[in-house]
């Protein structure tokens, strides 16, 4: 627990694109676009089907009307339906962009074993659907693009052995393709997306309060954003579709097209080959075996209240509660193994976790077998009496964020915790009554938090925000929280120096 | 903090990077299927290939064996040959397939596809089928010389209400 046994080594690619994350906060980690990948997507399914519903109600339908209805939007209405359509491509092109990032974020920082298994399988089969979404999605304006697209996909598709009729042959008419065809486009274009939508509800099934909507303002200017490109570069149509003629294609949209000319490139069984291997792959990830998984939190039945303050922090709902059987009427929390990620942050929630209970050995309602809170009282305890009197300092961080055990001396006592959440409130107020100086709170920043709302709850609770909180009588000038990530230390040196200034200015002015 | 500007200006920079991305990749580099100065032929088709053998007038004997919900006069077996295609493009080979008739009891359609790019221009087309179990020769041919517009599709079909071998 003291920082020179920090728990858990982090692997050096996940250091390395933490460090390009933190980066990237330069204003604020909640307009780091990088941090809220999976939200930013979802705000771009809600942009999508709400344009996506005023293009259905203008476009016609029909093989023969269907170019016209839409190219009538982008010439005649350019000013709501020319741009609703732009902001429905462009909101295509972010969702697939974002979702391939989130994806490999998710990936590099090593986020799909275990208790976040179910999270990966479900998000790796929203990709199949995404891809048909958008590529369906083309078809719809038969434009050349669309023609091309569509033909395309019939002769990637009849690589399967699948329709009696090649499906290929819908494509070969002299005039055009039948009515018939175009309703299965409007169908496959409108069911997948809901489809989607409901996959999508899968994906964050397993998370307590998924985060689906970005903080507002980075909202907002994706949202500009949208306009902007939409205004500064109108989507507009192709020619007509021409079955008699291969298509001119100079506008093509890479981002959401990609296959066809890769199948063009190589083969359709190389595509096919690759796009299934790396399902595969992906679907195989987790697993993969892992070093022995860290123990997960463990309930003390005697010290359980059955207050549900666990339950209500914990991010992957893990803990449910039942009856308690030794206490007729109170109710006892249970951990779910499987879905426990051992980020202690129950611990810092639970009441009993308080350091100013009386008893030889602090055993409190849920705690980790690695780091149990005991261990961390004790440690504490014997740090504060081993410093010398008015030069003490002490540091909590956690394992992910800034390495606070860089910051250990002889008047700097530091505690790396696995996650600053797991640090129930009341042991800075029992740092400072047992003689400590001043107590700095170090974790990851916000939205950075390794265990999704650690540092979320820990800022609140010591705020006063929420249970259980730090008394208001603490002298707020005496302590003071820094949220730094793993290349963080400078930072995190630097406010223990402001705090260290602050404490000095008081203790002259007294 | 001094650093305050730059770090606005910097988050500005980097969200109009993020937008020309999009931008940009959602409309260029132009993609060309195929070159301009190119044509493409396809040949498909979707027939059923002639019945291997006639139907059969079945003898009393072989009706009795059969259960009472089966006793038609004549059998006719299903199976059909599967059908060959070959495709000359001024004298020489473009190309040769020959397809299974499809479903389990090989009763179906056969079915070919491919497309060709040719240069624009005339050229000589000779498409010649074999759709029966005959062991060499053809019972279709066509032979004659075809205009290709720059980017034109042209297509070899078959057609039985339209004759056999079609072009368009
Ligand atoms: C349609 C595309 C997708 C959308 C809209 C989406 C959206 C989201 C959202 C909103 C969250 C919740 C974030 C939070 O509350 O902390 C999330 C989490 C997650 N997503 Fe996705 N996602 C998509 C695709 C994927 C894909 C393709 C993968 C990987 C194969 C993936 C892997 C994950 C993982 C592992 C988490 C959990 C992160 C954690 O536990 O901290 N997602 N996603
Ligand atoms: S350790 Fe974390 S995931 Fe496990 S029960 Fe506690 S809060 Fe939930
Ligand atoms: S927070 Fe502690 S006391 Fe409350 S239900 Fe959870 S384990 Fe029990």
């Amino acid at each position: 627990m003291n920082a020179a046994v920090a728990s858990m080594p982090i692997p050096a690619t996940q250091r390395w694109w933490q460090r390009c994350e933190d980066r990237l906060d330069l204003l604020s980690p909640r307009l780091n676009p990088l941090r809220h990948l999976g939200s930013i997507a979802m705000l771009m399914f809600w942009v999508l089907l709400a344009s996506g519903v005023y293009l259905y109600a203008a476009i016609d339908t029909s093989v023969s009307g269907a170019y016209a209805s839409i190219d009538r939007l982008s010439r005649e209405q350019w000013w709501l339906g020319g741009i609703l359509r732009s902001v429905h491509r462009y909101a295509a092109d972010l969702f697939v962009l974002c979702t391939l990032l989130h994806l490999l974020r998710e990936w590099v920082l090593g986020r799909f074993r275990g208790f976040r298994r179910m999270t990966w399988w479900t998000g790796t089969a929203l990709l199949p659907l995404l891809m048909v979404s958008a590529i369906g999605g083309f078809w719809l304006n038969w434009d050349q693009l669309g023609q091309y697209s569509a033909i395309a996909t019939a002769e990637w598709l009849d690589w399967w052995p699948l329709f009696a009729t090649p499906f290929m042959r819908n494509f070969l008419g002299v005039s055009s393709i039948s009515d018939r065809l175009f309703s299965l486009f409007v169908f496959v274009h409108l069911g997948v997306p809901l489809l989607m939508l409901f996959g999508c509800w899968f994906h964050v099934r397993k998370l307590a309060q998924p985060i689906v909507w970005p903080p507002r303002a980075l909202g907002g200017v994706m949202l500009s954003m949208l306009l902007l490109t939409a205004l500064s570069a109108p989507v507009l149509s192709h020619a007509p579709a021409d079955l008699a003629r291969v298509p001119v294609l100079p506008a093509f949209d890479w981002l959401l097209l990609a296959v066809h000319p890769l199948v063009a490139a190589t083969s359709a069984t190389t595509v096919w080959l690759a796009l299934l291997s790396m399902l595969l792959l992906l679907l195989a990830l987790p697993l993969w075996p892992q070093r022995s998984p860290p123990a997960v939190a463990e309930v003390h039945a005697r010290h359980c209240s059955g207050c549900r303050r666990c339950v209500a922090d914990c991010p992957y709902d893990a803990i449910t509660m039942t009856a308690h059987p030794q206490r007729p009427g109170f109710a006892l929390a249970v951990v779910d193994a499987d879905a426990c990620a051992s980020c202690g942050i129950c611990v810092g929630s639970c009441p009993s976790s308080t350091p100013f209970r009386s008893m030889a050995r602090l055993v409190t309602g849920i705690d980790m077998p690695q780091q149990p809170i005991d261990t961390l009282r004790r440690m504490l305890r014997e740090r504060l009496q081993a410093m010398p009197p008015g030069h003490r300092r002490v540091v909590f961080g956690c394992d992910h964020g800034a390495p606070v055990g860089a910051l250990e001396a002889a008047d700097v006592a530091t505690f790396s915790l696995i996650c600053i959440g797991q640090l129930p409130p009341a042991f800075v107020e029992y740092a400072l009554r047992d003689g400590a100086d001043m107590v700095l709170v170090s974790g990851c920043p916000e939205s950075g938090c390794a265990f999704r709302l650690g540092q979320r709850w820990a800022a609140a609770r010591l705020a006063g925000e929420r249970d259980p909180k730090l008394r208001a009588a603490v002298p707020a000038s005496r302590w003071a929280t820094v949220w730094a990530g793993a290349d963080g230390l400078a930072q995190v040196a630097a406010a223990l120096d402001t705090l260290q200034q602050r404490v000095a200015r008081e203790k002259t002015a007294r | 903090m001094s650093m305050r500007p730059a770090r606005w200006f910097g988050q500005i920079l980097l969200y109009a990077a993020f937008a020309t991305v999009i931008v940009v990749f959602s409309q260029w580099p132009p993609y060309r299927p195929l070159a301009p100065d190119q044509a493409l032929l396809k040949i498909s088709f979707l027939h059923h290939g002639q019945r291997l053998q006639a139907c059969i007038e079945q003898t009393p004997e072989e009706l009795a064996k059969l259960p009472p919900n089966m006793r038609a006069p004549t059998r006719c077996p299903r199976e059909r040959a599967p059908v060959t295609i070959e495709v000359d493009l001024d004298g020489r080979p473009a190309y040769r397939e020959t397809a299974s008739p499809s479903g389990l009891s090989r009763d179906g359609a056969a079915s070919v596809y491919r497309s060709i790019p040719v240069d624009a221009g005339a050229h000589r087309l000779q498409v010649r089928i074999r759709d029966s179990a005959r062991d060499g020769g053809f019972d279709h041919q066509r032979d004659e010389v075809v205009q290709f517009a720059p980017l034109q599709v042209r297509v070899v079909d078959f057609s039985t209400e339209q004759g056999g071998i079609t072009i368009q």
